[in-house]
């Protein structure tokens, strides 16, 4: 037995103080109480003895789950979505809670289904209960900033090759007045109705003959690049489309078609966020159902509330309040315009991207808070509350150290760092569309609460 | 009289800081009195003492400033002391420019960087999340922490097992390993001697007593002072003796403790037969030896004289009709005391009684012989520990100065690593002032930051009668307690 040369301290400076005048090194934790209330349930979850396999358990699931896409189809046929049935961000939500842009949403998704020939009528359709609604995560689908899905709208299918399990998204329609913010005027109904008509059998002609795609290496090369994979898919967005392009160009399409979805690709650097998405969501999901593990499977929005899932609470939904964005504006918009956070996008800081991987995309930083330096330390600060990282998702800035990923939500609430989301925001009148970006934190509540939800399914504390 | 309250939402700081800060600036000439502190149960109710009434929405989470003065204009002065205080006692500012901001967990800390040990001292009800951390990272871990459900020291403590570490705890109070010291701990040299302990001030007593004599301690594994009850059985001793044993600098291992189960010592000693290294089992109690005792077995098993242990101070004064009073930092010393006293004293009171003698609070009067450990968890939740914290047991000193009825205070002083820095200049000008004899005994090294001879030359030179036995300091307070019956 030998005399330590490095101590961890927790706890009463001046017993760490006495550790220095003895010349020992000492790691010094900056301890804070946990919220109050909460001191029995974060034991209880500590000290259930499934937890540290469990959370191991999935990691490793989470790293291993595989992510290609393999076809491209109406959401009818890929999701079994019925006429008069939607889906939308976040956890499930009334029309009278309902904000905006996700009202927004519904009412342009309605009117592009041919169900309403205007807004209002398509609102009254929604508010007395004649169509319906429900997550696209209670579907195994993801959708970004209102995230609706409608029958005829054209989602990728993504297949974990390992598990047979699939996840869907939409076809992402670009920037600015668009419906995933809540807009519906006829300039982005028509749109939709392209995209269903041209973009999406285009591409499904070329996806099908590519074959399939792996997501999650041009994810980890991504990140190599410059994206973080939520508010930046830039480089994405291009691997993508080079790796599809001698496809569509035998796909026997008119010259015009095809030059006309190339640019509306290469156009939109946000084309690739919905395939990042449903890779994110196939390893959020691996890494679900696994009894006493307190990792967090889903962080969703609907622009009311924030929900989040955890691997060891199965489908129960742990909700608080969404917090309104801090970032930039575009044009005269300002902070009194914004809705609260709303997406299912936060899918991607589940898995460990978008603002985890901050440190891999400077060219952002500016965008959403701060410095370069600030954008190292979001990384550091995640890797401090996630149960490891993702070999595989390499930073060459942090010297290629993986991604933080799994996070804990016991380390969230004890610690009071909360996981960092890069976002879009929307404005909150319905119809508006998208107002800025920046960044966002979920509530401490949605922790809390999971913790609480744990702790009640693991063994007594006596 | 100008009285300034305030609550600083979420504003944790540790409480020996706080009382560092505290008493800073109480120092203070214009100021009357001040508490900086968390709006705990305990803390809110010295708030009302100091005569401020209870802010009504404040959480142990907060932090409460309050301070009196009596002239208006030095409030500004004062609060800006209270900053400037808190300011210093804060780490160095993690947002600055290369410094990568601190952990905020143990699970953290252990992940960034290969550590040998944690070391956890936050509050006992919530000691267990970064306890459980250092094992589930393969560390050992020490809590100092009291106040942490038993039934979580066993699961804790179970986990261990399975992942090889040990378990230092909780109520941990002292360790040594390798010469450094953990939480209390003396400045001992090194030597053959390996130290199990289920008592943190027994094993500081028993080291201090053989350093005296030249003998060395190679390790001190503390084990909490509750790991030898029937409800932990010894799960952690077992451990540490085992530690020990594979150790090849270990010639020599004592098991120490405070009164254990007899079930659980019996299981021990019998697994300590096992060992290839003696084990010398000294757990007090009623006919077992005494801690000087233990110190003179072990020196003849090591060959080494035990010449009787010093005392300092004037001599023995005539005994006087009255009770004896006993203030302890130390709950093994408390309880050692205790037992010396039972044989001449007959009923002695505590707040640890031995079995069989009359319990009461720590705030009661007394009208016979008592003994109070300031150590007690009932007494700590809070607050920082009164070898740090001197003030409540100064209080209580006063008081039974100022009774008649005392015929002598019996005390213990306690110095080493994390010890109040001069617990003497506290004591002293308290004894120099009392007509009322007082024996202390001094637990320390020539060594220790504060100086065992030092120490006990100064409670001398106030008057004080001062041993380097614990023991011999109860015998010889016993002895000026006069005429009983």
């Amino acid at each position: 037995m030998n005399a330590p040369e490095r101590v961890i301290a927790a706890g009463a400076e001046v017993l760490a103080e006495s550790l220095d005048r003895q010349q020992v090194d000492v790691d010094r934790v900056d301890w804070t109480p946990p919220p109050a209330g909460v001191e029995d349930a974060l034991a209880r979850v500590a000290l259930d003895p499934r937890r540290r396999d469990a959370n191991a358990l999935a990691l490793a699931r989470m790293n291993a789950a595989g992510a290609v896409v393999v076809d491209a189809r109406p959401a009818a046929a890929a999701l079994g979505l019925e006429r008069g049935h939607f889906l939308h961000a976040g956890p499930p939500i009334t029309w009278e809670r309902a904000s905006g842009p996700l009202r927004g949403a519904l009412v342009g998704a309605a009117m592009l289904e041919g169900l309403a020939d205007d807004p209002a009528a398509a609102e009254h359709l929604f508010a007395s209960g004649a169509l319906s609604w429900e997550p696209c995560h209670h579907r195994g689908a993801v959708g970004p900033m209102a995230g609706v899905v409608s029958p005829s709208m054209w989602v990728f299918e993504l297949l974990d090759p390992g598990s047979g399990r699939r996840a869907w998204c939409t076809l992402n329609e670009g920037l600015g007045t668009v419906l995933r913010y809540g807009a519906y005027s006829p300039d982005v109904i028509e749109r939709l109705r392209w995209m269903g008509a041209v973009v999406g059998p285009t591409l499904r002609a070329a996806i099908r003959a590519r074959g399939e795609l792996d997501v999650r290496a041009i994810i980890a090369q991504m990140l190599q690049m410059g994206d973080e994979g939520h508010n930046r898919n830039r480089s994405g967005t291009l691997l993508v489309l080079a790796e599809w392009l001698p496809h569509l160009l035998r796909s026997g399409r008119s010259q015009d078609e095809l030059a006309d979805v190339v640019a509306f690709v290469a156009g939109n650097g946000h084309f690739f966020l919905n395939l990042c998405m449903p890779a994110c969501k196939l390893a959020a999901t691996a890494a679900g159902d696994i009894p006493g593990s307190s990792v967090v499977t889903t962080m969703a929005r609907n622009g009311t509330d924030f929900g989040i899932q955890l691997s060891g609470t199965g489908d129960a939904w742990h909700t608080g309040p969404a917090r309104v964005p801090d970032g930039l504006y575009l044009g005269g918009f300002g902070p009194a315009d914004a809705n609260p956070d709303i997406g299912d996008s936060a899918i991607t800081e589940t898995a460990g991207i978008g603002g985890f991987a901050m440190a891999t995309a400077p060219a952002i930083v500016g965008f959403v808070g701060g410095t370069v330096r600030d954008a190292f330390a979001t990384t550091r600060r995640m890797h401090d509350i996630c149960v490891g990282e993702n070999p595989a998702w390499a930073l060459p800035a942090m010297d290629f150290r993986g991604t933080p990923t799994a996070i804990d939500a016991t380390l969230v609430v004890r610690s009071g760092q909360l996981p960092q989301i890069n976002t879009g925001i929307a404005g909150s009148v319905a119809g508006t569309g998208q107002v800025g970006a920046g960044l966002v934190n979920p509530p401490m509540e949605c922790f809390t609460t999971a913790v609480e939800a744990l702790a009640a399914r693991a063994p007594a504390r006596e | 009289m100008t009285r300034h309250l305030e609550v600083r939402r979420g504003a944790y700081h540790d409480s020996v800081t706080l009382m560092q800060v505290s008493r800073e600036v109480a120092e203070r000439d214009d100021v009357d009195a001040v508490l900086v502190a968390m709006a705990t149960e305990l803390n809110l109710d010295l708030l009302a003492d100091l005569g401020f009434s209870r802010p009504p929405d404040a959480a142990p989470n907060d932090l409460v400033v309050a301070v009196s003065v009596s002239d208006p204009a030095a409030l500004d002065t004062a609060l800006a002391a209270v900053d400037a205080a808190l300011d210093r006692r804060r780490r160095p500012d993690p947002g600055g420019a290369e410094v990568e901001a601190p952990p905020r967990t143990v699970a953290a800390a252990a992940r960034r960087a290969d550590a040998d040990l944690a070391l956890v001292s936050t509050p006992g009800r919530v000691a267990i999340l970064d306890a459980v951390d250092a094992v589930d990272a393969g560390l050992d871990v020490m809590i100092f922490s009291d106040n942490v459900p038993l039934s979580d020291e066993v699961a804790l403590k179970d986990r261990a097992a399975e992942r090889g570490v040990l378990v230092m705890g909780p109520d941990c109070g002292t360790a040594v390993l390798g010469g450094v010291g953990l939480g209390f701990a003396n400045v001992t040299r090194p030597g053959p001697v390996g130290i199990v302990a289920a008592s943190g001030t027994g094993a500081q007593h028993l080291m201090c007593l053989l350093d005296d004599v030249g003998i060395g301690i190679a390790h001190c594994l503390g084990v909490g002072g509750r790991d030898l009850s029937a409800a932990v059985g010894g799960r952690s001793a077992l451990a540490a003796l085992r530690r020990l044993d594979a150790a090849p600098e270990v010639e020599l291992i004592v098991l120490v403790s405070k009164p254990a189960s007899p079930e659980v010592a019996a299981a021990l000693a019998a697994r300590a037969r096992e060992l290839s290294t003696p084990v010398l089992m000294a757990v007090l109690g009623p006919g077992s030896p005494d801690l000087t005792a233990v110190a003179a077995e072990i020196a003849a098993h090591v060959g080494r004289p035990f010449p009787p242990t010093r005392r300092w101070g004037p001599d023995t004064p005539a005994a006087r009709p009255g009770r004896l009073r006993g203030l302890f930092a130390g709950g093994t010393l408390c309880h050692e005391a205790m037992l010396v006293l039972a044989d001449g004293l007959g009923e002695v009171a505590s707040n640890i009684p031995l079995a069989g003698q009359p319990q009461v609070g720590p705030d009661d009067d007394a009208t016979g012989h008592l003994l109070l450990d300031f150590g007690d968890d009932q007494l700590t939740a809070g607050r920082p520990h009164p070898m740090i914290d001197p003030r409540p047991r100064l209080a209580r000193l006063r008081r039974e100065l100022a009774d008649p009825a005392c015929a002598v205070v019996l005390l213990d002083v306690v110095l080493g690593h994390a010890a109040h820095p001069d617990p003497a200049a506290e004591l002293a000008p308290f004894i120099a002032a009392a007509s009322v004899p007082v024996v202390a005994s001094v637990i320390g090294t020539r060594d220790d930051p504060q100086g065992r001879d030092r120490q006990a030359a100064a409670l001398a030179a106030a008057g004080a009668i001062a041993h380097a036995s614990n023991a011999a300091a109860a015998r010889e307070a016993m002895a000026l307690v006069g005429t009983r019956r």
